[in-house]
């Protein structure tokens, strides 16, 4: 995927003119946050829960190698394989080199984040593998050639009239003038059309939320449970994960489910948890022959020991989305690139650059709402200020930005000065003011004046008139 | 008054430049409250749209200046939640590896609050005597909110407020869209939110909008005035301390002097 994220500004113009998209966000904004409380107000010990999840992580990444050669001997000891690959061009190539090797010609998938990240449907489609996505809203933006613009609700961009007509303009053996005007009867269309692809697939790729180190296993999460048809009916499954996934015992997991379920959609626990353990075993009813794990680093170990390295407690439960106003406003393609929100905002630039990110941890008012609700306690807007000094030091923002800054940053610095500037702006922009309490225009703040006011100062600076009074009394 | 507490008053720079009353609004309600209170000449910025641009020398430079000219107080009060949690949570952090500096930036975060929670939180003020007409809706600004827990306080003592009504807005912790240079860094996008704040706003049915960060109280205000809604829109320090006869809120028009 081509990232735009140096975009940023346009894309986001055209999402707050777009109305579905609009209307898709509407709904977003008052919907995941409501779930979210209740699920949290339902459990009093949620805080105690979030301080042990986050003790778990970070005790995983001080130990990474540790717990990441642990999963792989217990991989091989269930008759699995692990590949590691240090980048997206690498896990592209093993993964190609599997379906090769064992004929695939067509591989389903479930839903990973990573996969975007690798670009793995392209490039499985131009090499002759044809990749069919399984859950439902990643099949929406499949067959409408978009990307996911959410890390959990792929389609949440969009409204269920679009999704209509997406359905109408693929699913041509069905009537056109059929009903589908309910979420409902879509969602079986789609169940009826994917059935058979499920079945004549070779190969089923998976991400995880999960590995687990103690057993070999990796854990993956679903609503529809497509997952457990893509990684049980054709003949191998891989998974393909990056390297912060691993935990070390089910247990920990479990902990850490608590933790997704409800801060991602407020459920108290995901519909189905499947928990895949090496390929079929001679006395296994089904399951693959086959069982791979994609290990993927991609920019993952160059955090750790930085200031970017909570980023990898990361469980991409995508609370922090759902209450990000920014997010909110423009919905996640704005951004450019596979993450979006705050965590995308923090993890994106340290992936792709920061030359071509910056706009993204530039793009928040640091209202601190994500890291509110991040069951990680991930301190996103400290991460996002990070990234804006790295850019300021490299000097890659805006020159009048910076210019201004120092203009400003000389007078703040002088006390008199400042005081003296303070007065003269204060009593001028009152007194050009006038009557009317406000400005319709104001040179060097047009952004905000094309669509909102400015108030007009009361007078006097404060210090000017505290001055006065001093000296009188 | 010999062990009242010697209080310094930090005016911020929106105050001093945009809304004098709020500063003197602060001076009433902390003298009242029995404190001794003092403006330093010297004072500035924070320094916060400095750290907030990535520019951590200056900063750095801000911070200093106004650890100097405050940490001979007793204590430090802000009427902004955002430039008291700018003292309060980010100098400890800029600081951090600074031997010297962390010291005394700790101290002074410790003895620095944000004015109504200074009020309630430490001189124990449950109620205060004011009077204002009127169905008020109150938007807690995020840093205050998120970094120094004000939520309670205002509230509290709004309620003692004769002839004023809260009602509650739907989503009165959600972002009102100024976020510092972001209103002009992504006008477009800031715009988004300060109307969708206005719309919330508008719903309650509330004649006054107060909140306790100038920033946020001039996006607001600018929007619903725009707008052509009159929305009385108020820094909570002027209801409080019974100061809103004196001047017109803001962005509305004033009367000819
Ligand atoms: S940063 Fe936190 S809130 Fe956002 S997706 Fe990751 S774990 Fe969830």
């Amino acid at each position: 995927m081509q990232p735009t994220s140096h975009d940023f500004k346009a894309n986001a113009h055209r999402a707050l003119g777009d109305p579905n998209l609009q209307r898709a966000m509407d709904m977003m904004r008052t919907g995941f946050p409501v779930n979210r409380a209740a699920a949290i107000a339902r459990l009093p010990e949620f805080d105690a829960l979030r301080d042990e999840g986050i003790a778990i992580k970070n005790h995983v990444i001080a130990n990474l190698d540790f717990y990441l050669e642990t999963f792989e001997k217990n991989v091989v000891a269930q008759g699995g394989k692990v590949h590691w690959c240090r980048d997206a061009a690498q896990a592209r190539e093993t993964i190609l080199g599997i379906c090769r090797d064992a004929g695939a010609k067509t591989v389903t998938k479930g839903k990973s984040m990573v996969s975007e990240e690798i670009a793995l449907n392209d490039y499985l489609e131009a090499n002759g593998v044809t990749p069919v996505e399984t859950d439902l809203g990643e099949y929406i933006v499949q067959i409408r050639h978009e990307t996911p613009s959410h890390i959990i609700a792929p389609a949440v961009h969009l409204v269920k009239e679009q999704v209509a007509e997406s359905f109408r303009a693929t699913h041509t053996h069905l009537p056109p003038d059929r009903p589908l005007d309910e979420a409902r009867v879509m969602c079986d269309e789609a169940r009826t059309v994917l059935r058979a692809k499920f079945l004549s697939a070779d190969i089923g790729i998976t991400g995880a939320n999960f590995l687990i180190a103690e057993t070999g296993s990796s854990i993956i999460v679903t609503n529809e449970g497509n997952g457990d048809l893509t990684q049980t009916l054709p003949k191998a499954h891989i998974v393909l994960a990056s390297l912060e996934k691993v935990v070390p015992t089910l247990e920990d997991a479990s902990t850490l489910l608590r933790l997704l379920a409800r801060s991602a959609t407020g459920q108290e626990f995901s519909t189905y948890t499947t928990v895949s353990t090496g390929p079929r075993r001679a006395d296994d009813t089904d399951g693959p022959a086959a069982y791979h794990v994609v290990l993927l680093d991609n920019g993952r170990t160059a955090l750790l020991g930085g200031e970017f390295q909570d980023m990898l407690r990361c469980i991409r439960c995508a609370a922090c989305l759902n209450h990000c106003p920014v997010y909110g406003a423009v919905g996640g393609h704005a951004y450019g690139w596979v993450y979006s929100g705050p965590m995308g905002a923090v993890l994106t630039p340290s992936l792709i650059g920061i030359e071509e990110a910056g706009n993204l941890p530039n793009a928040s008012t640091f209202c601190g709402r994500c890291e509110s609700v991040c069951p990680m306690r991930i301190p996103l807007p400290r991460m996002m200020r990070s990234w804006r000094e790295r850019e300021f030091a490299r000097r890659l923002s805006p020159q009048a930005q910076r210019w201004g800054l120092a203009v400003w940053a000389y007078v703040a610095r002088r006390p008199r000065l400042y005081r003296w500037v303070s007065a003269m702006t204060s009593h001028i922009l009152s007194l050009v003011g006038g009557t009317r309490g406000r400005f319709r225009t104001l040179p060097l703040v047009a952004g905000w004046t094309d669509t909102r006011d400015m108030p007009a100062p009361e007078g006097r600076s404060f210090m000017s008139q505290w001055a006065a009074r001093e000296k009188r009394s | 008054m010999a062990d009242s507490p010697r209080v310094a008053l930090f005016v911020t720079c929106l105050v001093d430049l945009f809304r004098p009353t709020v500063g003197f609004a602060a001076v009433k309600l902390l003298e009242e409250a029995g404190c001794r209170v003092e403006v330093p000449a010297a004072q500035t910025c924070c320094g916060q749209p400095a750290f907030n641009s990535g520019d951590r020398d200056n900063a750095k430079a801000l911070a200093r200046q106004v650890i100097d000219v405050f940490k001979g107080f007793d204590y430090v009060v802000v009427p902004s939640g955002s430039c008291g949690g700018m003292i309060k949570t980010h100098y400890p952090e800029l600081f951090a590896t600074d031997p010297i500096m962390a010291d005394v930036a700790n101290a002074l975060a410790a003895k620095t609050f944000e004015l109504v929670s200074f009020l309630t939180d430490v001189m124990k003020c449950d109620h205060i005597a004011a009077r204002y007409d009127g169905v008020a809706t109150y938007h807690d600004a995020c840093s205050g909110l998120r970094e120094l827990g004000i939520k309670d306080q205002p509230r509290r003592l709004l309620k003692g407020v004769e002839g004023l009504t809260l009602k509650e807005m739907a989503t009165p912790e959600v972002c009102c869209g100024f976020g510092g240079t972001f209103c002009v860094k992504y006008p477009e996008i800031s715009d988004k939110m300060v109307s969708d704040k206005v719309a919330d706003i508008v719903a309650t049915g509330a004649d006054t909008l107060l909140c306790g960060d100038m920033g946020c109280l001039l996006n607001m205000a600018g929007k619903q005035s725009r707008l052509g809604k009159s929305i009385r829109v108020r820094h909570v320090a002027e209801v409080l301390a019974g100061m809103t006869d004196t001047t017109p809120p803001i962005a509305a028009p004033r009367e000819k002097r």
